[in-house]
């Protein structure tokens, strides 16, 4: 079957809801496993990497999780298609650069996607809408169970399942979640958070961009230890930060509101008024516009317009998603132009940006 | 300053990550940080490469100059530096010594604490059992409780047949 056969209309994507999902887009868990007696991916010939390759392909798709699931190898995906598994986070940028001797298994609700021979011989994860981090830990560990009566793990009783880098040594675990943060970056109060988020030894980066820059004011936050400490004790961790930066969040939205409400306007404003009226937009530009769009549908300023349709624009207005809406090879420059007519076409009905009355009614959850 | 992997080309690229009570600086040129996907968000991750960088000089060290190799899958030290990977499951074996002492900064403990394939749970955890034993037995002869001594014995032969030793990488 075709990939995009395969994968879910981002219209639907977009609609998937979960606990805190006004602040916690989704929820990941990825375990990195490997064969007993084979190099690892990145060391192991060739041959050898098919043969590992076609030892846990089978293995994983046989997974009652894994009933009617997308199985590919990936020299038999496009440089496209890959690209589009990359911008729904389905796979790594690394596991997009890899051909032959490498695969992926990516169950019918795309809840469960099985990388084989990315860095380590089988990285498999989790995903959930939302803030389910627990849900998405029992799901990866289940299909850990079934998959290790079936595949011979490196395993040592001291340290636990060995991986190709020490970094993942142990658990094997990355327990990580990807935020919406425009309140925190308006307030300039993003550094200190990422700060003491690092002291607690847990890593956050901007998931788009490069360096420093978060585009979208989207962050991810994870665990970076995974040696002597459980599995149990990593998630709970992670929910307790989580649970914080989600409170920082949404004080920041309010206090902003109250103290700076012309510039909130303003922000939300303007960024209406580019991406619906726009003839060529970046895909940076656009990311960033649209974390602002939906911080206005957050404080309820655009009583018309659905978050749904935003999430959906954000993943559609990214290079390959828009690529693939067009038979012909697009330039960056064209891109461009075929990006703003479909925002433009797309926000065409949406109102501009209503005001809110001082003390009028509040989107914060304590008025 | 030079850039801490070629160290040849001045440092641009500056790293500064706070992990618990430790600072850990990275200082690349241009082109290595571009190498090594530092420059990349996505693809970058800090820890990888420092502990890749900081892993190679630990097995040097260890290895008192003399070259490391894997006798399972060829890797050496040299390949480390390289990469920041190891090559294959025995190579945890091969670079034991240094590894440890590189895991104690990159880890919480140096030691598994999390879950265990079903198939090893049950040896790992009369291997544990034994080691005790074992404790106790010592105590017990120290102390000239032959008894004692004599009981913990028989509960180690007991144990002992049906506890293999777990498959070690
Ligand atoms: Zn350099
Ligand atoms: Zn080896």
């Amino acid at each position: 079957m075709q990939l995009d056969q395969f994968l879910t209309p981002p219209a639907e994507t977009a609609r998937r809801s979960g606990p805190h999902d006004r602040i916690v887009l989704s929820s990941r868990v990825r375990l990195a496993r490997n064969l007993k007696d084979a190099a690892f991916p990145g060391w192991a010939k060739k041959p050898e990497r098919i043969r590992v390759l076609e030892l846990i392909q089978p293995a994983v798709a046989s997974l009652p999780q894994m009933k009617d699931a997308f199985v590919a190898a990936m020299d038999q995906l496009t440089p496209l298609d890959k690209q589009i598994l990359v911008e729904r986070h389905l796979i790594s940028r690394e596991h997009a650069a890899k051909s032959a001797g490498s695969g992926l298994v990516l169950n019918r609700d795309e809840s469960y996607c099985v990388m084989i021979n990315e860095e380590d011989h089988l990285r498999m994860q989790a995903l959930r809408p939302g803030l389910q981090l627990r849900q998405a830990w029992a799901a990866i560990d289940a299909l850990d169970t079934e998959l290790e009566a079936r595949l011979p793990y490196a395993f040592s009783n001291d340290w636990g399942y060995l991986t190709a880098c020490p970094t993942n040594l142990g658990t094997g675990i990355r327990v990580s979640a990807m935020l919406h943060l425009p309140g925190v970056v308006l307030a300039e109060q993003i550094n200190p958070i990422i700060q003491s988020v690092n002291k607690l030894g847990l890593a956050v980066r901007g998931l788009y961009g490069e360096g420093t820059e978060a585009l979208g004011n989207i962050f991810q936050v994870s665990n970076q230890m995974t040696l002597g400490e459980s599995e149990a004790a990593i998630v709970e961790r992670l929910e307790k930060v989580l649970a914080q930066i989600i409170e920082h969040e949404e004080n920041a939205r309010e206090v902003l509101l109250e103290k700076k409400p012309k510039v909130v306007y303003n922000h939300i404003g303007r960024a209406y008024g580019i991406l619906a009226n726009a003839h060529s937009i970046s895909s940076k530009e656009t990311m960033n516009l649209l974390s602002l769009l939906r911080l206005g549908v957050d404080l309820e300023l655009f009583p018309d317009l659905d978050r749904a349709l935003v999430d959906e624009l954000f993943l559609i207005t990214q290079p390959a998603h828009l690529q693939k809406m067009y038979s012909e090879k697009l330039s960056a420059e064209e891109r461009d132009v075929l990006r703003a007519d479909l925002l433009r076409e797309r926000l065409k009905n949406v109102k501009r940006p209503v005001i809110r009355p001082p003390n009028g009614p509040t989107s914060a959850p304590n008025p | 300053m030079l850039c801490c992997i070629c160290k040849e080309k001045p440092a641009t690229v500056h790293y500064t990550q706070i992990t618990g009570d430790k600072t850990q600086k990275l200082d690349l040129c241009e082109s290595c940080a571009k190498a090594k996907g530092a420059l990349d968000a996505g693809g970058f991750a800090f820890a990888d490469l420092l502990f890749g960088l900081g892993a190679s000089q630990e097995i040097e060290q260890a290895a008192g100059g003399s070259t490391l190799k894997c006798p399972q899958c060829g890797f050496t030290q040299a390949d480390f530096k390289k990469s920041g990977r190891l090559g294959c499951p025995a190579c945890y074996q091969t670079f034991a010594e240094a590894l440890e002492g590189l895991l104690k900064t990159m880890h919480r403990g140096t030691r598994h604490v999390g879950k265990v394939p079903a198939a090893l749970r049950q040896s790992r955890e009369t291997t544990e059992r034994i080691k005790l034993l074992q404790k106790k037995l010592a105590q017990a002869i120290e102390q000239e409780d032959f008894e004692l001594a004599a009981r913990l014995r028989d509960e180690i032969k007991q144990l002992t047949p049906r506890a293999p030793a777990a498959p070690r990488p």
